[in-house]
């Protein structure tokens, strides 16, 4: 090899190294894991401060807008529940309404209530129920 | 089953079939006319496919609810240009749409090509065409738009429609998303076509600047395509996703962004092959990995393995799909392989301090951020095949990691094109850099003694400055010398400048755009946001600006139900007007959307969002101030236009062009005349 590239390869080496360092460093903060709420409540105390993402059906009529865009409701994943305290800045999502499939992100608090910086949410349609009651596609 | 859509896909099977197996023959046993015929056969298929798009869209605007993807996607009130727009808005239409963009590419391949590049053109046809069979294959038996309905009774399944369809989604009830689509897919899909050529290159063993030089507009016009669909998403999330960015790292951006990031670094590190010869394998794998993340990014968005708010419904064409992006790259790696002896470095590395080297870092930056966003974005599915454990990385991950890279490709942005090729001299440097260098570190220092202590902000304005700098200087030389030899006007001489070169001053043109949208990204530092219940009179003060709540307002349209707070925005006590966001609830989806209204200018957007009401009757507002995201937008037009002046033919290329027609006029005169003697 000779100098010139050696002076190449060095500086590429400096680059990934300081990238893939900070790439290490704010890994674990932003870091969330997917978890059920059956599996959340099974850790237990396990589960304090640990960031998930929790996903479950909103339960109707538990949607309570209270101050400043704090927002709780409930989820319920078969039939297990959580109760959701949203208080993140951003809006939430226009889609969170009565069975909607919601993902929560954040902590479970000590009282085993969820604090969720984050949700997201997809409508339930009305159109797959349409299915349940015996509609299929043609062959 | 029986309807003329599905006629057409089948049609297309043979035809895209029929395209390959000939175009390979005609190779083989050096028959034209097995090859020319596989052509028309290609021809006939974006003939079949417009047919099978235009029955789809016949289907939707019919309001023809037998069909399972109609009755999915739209409803009778659903106002015309959105039942168009339906096309595209689930997975089986938009694959449907996907294939059509990519028969009518490879047609106009074909057309334009029935004399040029005769010996690439037999693997460039068979290429595309077992890219459409994979395609209509899918639409065909995977996804098919073209499924009817039908309800189970005593006698068997009969057809079913219901009264009506279930509703477009509401979010894609905008003007940007009738149009966001169609772009980015043509970037996505354009891609094939350079890609197709490079194969070509490779099978024939033809890998001079040929295949380059055909494909150079495609690849130029598929990354503005690219680049405009992806910031056109960023500006319908910010309007109307209602949560105050247009960038969130979500898979399915990201998905987009990724061939964004490697085909930007081959149209640089292809200026090296084209001048110097060297880093040939190294542009045929980017033109094929660019390729293969742009079907990547189609399967990412569609088959919902990252959970993603874009996603459309899971399917179980994953499988089937990833087969095919695994054989495709184990074709192009074993033809790189097959051809490394050939794509040998004709060049060497002559210094550090030269434009290749530049342009090497350019790439290696490049790259390193696809990297990264790849797997972040494929963190979920990662974790989970590794440690058992499905996790995720967030947009402040993203961020850390991108952000220095992106200063970092702001910086070379200046700093390449003011180096020489080969080997800059001190002396050259001392010219080039003096100016500029004292704009960004001015710059820097007076925004840093106005109080400013954003570290990136700071770096990235006074980054911008210098680039700034840069580009004005080189027009301002260019332009000088120009009116020494040849005199007229300052203005005339900068035209004519870019006219003689428009690759090079166009491309300071994109430069400056993408120094706009540096400056507007690093404008989000300084960012507030504030969020109150209100009754009416009472009011939000947030810098300088006091928007005050005047009360409720609700109606109806066809399509949706509305409400709306009243908000009267004063700035240091003048009127600035009085804004209504809103709140939508769709009929058709049983779906609310929430409509911001913005008050923008190039110093800061003003962004009002109707939040709410709260259980106690009081109106919940949130107002974010936004600075300069305006200049984000400007600088996506001021890139796309500087790519329609790199696009254009240069002065010097037209007066080439017409010099061989004449020749080959006279030529053909002669040869005539020659017959006629004879």
């Amino acid at each position: 090899m000779n100098r010139k590239k050696l002076k190449f390869v060095a500086g590429s080496a400096v680059i990934l190294g300081a990238v893939v360092t900070l790439a290490i460093s704010s890994f674990d903060e932003t870091k969330a894991y997917y978890q059920t709420v059956p599996e959340l409540k099974a850790m237990g105390s396990r589960a304090e401060g640990r960031r998930v993402r929790v996903a479950g059906n909103v339960v109707p009529g538990t949607i309570v807008r209270r101050e400043e865009g704090v927002v709780t409701f409930d989820i319920d994943y078969e039939g297990e529940g959580l109760s959701v305290r949203y208080v993140g800045r951003a809006p939430l999502p226009d889609t969170l309404v009565d069975r909607a499939q919601a993902v929560a992100e954040g902590t479970l608090k000590r009282d085993g209530s969820f604090e969720a910086t984050l949700v997201q949410a997809k409508c339930a349609s009305k159109y797959e129920s349409a299915y349940e009651e015996g509609k299929t596609v043609l062959e | 089953m029986h309807h003329l859509g599905n006629f057409a896909l089948m049609a297309i099977l043979v035809f895209a079939a029929y395209a390959v197996l000939a175009s390979l023959l005609g190779v083989w046993k050096k028959n034209a006319r097995l090859t020319e015929s596989a052509e028309r056969a290609l021809l006939a298929c974006t003939a079949l496919s417009t047919t099978a798009c235009f029955s789809l869209v016949a289907l939707l605007l019919r309001s023809d609810f037998r069909f399972e993807y109609v009755a999915s996607y739209s409803n009778r009130d659903l106002p015309f240009f959105y039942k168009v727009a339906s096309l595209w808005a689930g997975n089986d239409g938009s694959l449907l749409f996907w294939a059509w963009l990519l028969l009518l590419f490879s047609g106009i391949v074909v057309a334009t090509n029935r004399r040029k590049n005769r010996e690439l053109m037999p693997y460039v046809v068979a290429t595309l065409g077992a890219i459409a069979l994979f395609f209509t294959y899918m639409n065909f038996w995977v996804c098919n738009p073209f499924e009817q309905l039908g309800v189970m009774t005593g006698e068997g399944p009969q057809p079913w429609a219901p009264e009506d369809g279930r509703g477009l989604n509401p979010l894609l009830q905008h003007p940007i998303m009738a149009i966001h689509p169609p772009i980015l897919y043509t970037g996505y899909v354009g891609f094939v076509i350079p890609f197709a050529f490079c194969i070509a290159a490779l099978a024939t063993g033809r890998l001079g600047a040929e295949w380059i030089t055909s494909t150079r507009r495609w690849t130029l016009v598929a990354w503005a395509f690219l680049g405009t669909g992806l910031l056109l998403g960023g500006r319908w999330a910010y309007v109307e996703l209602g949560w105050g960015g247009y960038w969130a790292w979500d898979p399915v951006e990201n998905a987009a962004l990724l061939p964004w990031l490697t085909s930007t670094a081959y149209l640089h590190s292809v200026m090296i092959q084209e001048r110097k010869g060297m880093l040939k394998v190294w542009n045929v794998s980017l033109v094929i990995i660019t390729y293969l993340l742009c079907v990547f990014g189609t399967f990412l968005t569609r088959s919902g393995v990252v959970s993603s708010v874009h996603a459309f419904a899971e399917s179980d064409f994953a499988k089937i799909f990833l087969i095919f992006i695994a054989l495709a790259a184990g074709a192009s790696a074993a033809l790189v392989f097959h051809r490394l002896p050939a794509l040998k470095s004709e060049n060497e590395l002559d210094s550090m301090m030269s434009r290749e080297s530049a342009f090497l870092f350019n790439n290696l930056l490049f790259l390193v951020a696809c990297f990264a966003v790849l797997w972040g974005t494929m963190y979920p599915v990662l974790s989970e095949a590794i440690q058992g454990e499905k996790a995720t990385v967030g947009p402040p991950w993203f961020n850390d990691v991108n952000v220095p890279l992106g200063l970092g490709l702001l910086a070379l942005t200046g700093i390449g094109p003011l180096l020489a090729w080969r080997k800059s001299s001190l002396d050259s440097l001392r010219r080039n850099f003096t100016w500029p260098l004292v704009m960004g570190v001015l710059t820097g220092v007076i925004l840093a003694a106005l109080g400013m202590r954003q570290a990136y902000a700071l770096i990235c304005f006074a980054l911008s400055a210098f680039v700034i700098g840069t580009i004005v200087q080189e027009f301002h030389k260019g332009a000088k010398a120009r009116r020494v030899h040849r005199g007229g006007s300052y203005p005339g001489a900068l035209l004519d400048l870019t006219l003689v070169n428009t690759r090079r001053y166009g491309g300071y043109v994109v430069h400056f755009g993408i120094v706009l949208i540096f400056i507007g990204v690093a404008g989000s530092a300084f960012d507030t946001e504030k969020k109150a219940d209100l009754v009416a009179g009472q009011s939000i003060d947030i810098r300088g600006y006091q928007v005050k709540f005047l009360g409720l307002d609700e109606g109806r349209t066809k399509n949706y139900e509305w409400m709306s707070a009243k908000l009267e925005v004063t700035k240091n006590g003048k009127l600035i007007g009085t804004f209504a966001p809103q709140k939508h609830f769709y009929l058709a989806s049983q779906q609310p959307t929430s409509e911001v209204r913005r008050h923008a200018t190039f110093q800061e957007d003003l962004y009002m969002v109707f939040a709410g009401v709260t259980d106690d009757d009081k109106t919940t507002v949130q107002i974010f101030v936004k600075p300069l995201v305006r200049w984000v937008w400007l600088g996506a037009i001021v890139v796309f236009l500087g790519t329609i002046v790199t696009l254009v033919p240069a002065k010097r290329e037209l007066r080439l062009a017409r010099k061989v027609e004449a020749v080959k006029q006279s030529l053909l005169v002669e040869s005539k005349k020659k017959y006629e003697v004879a």
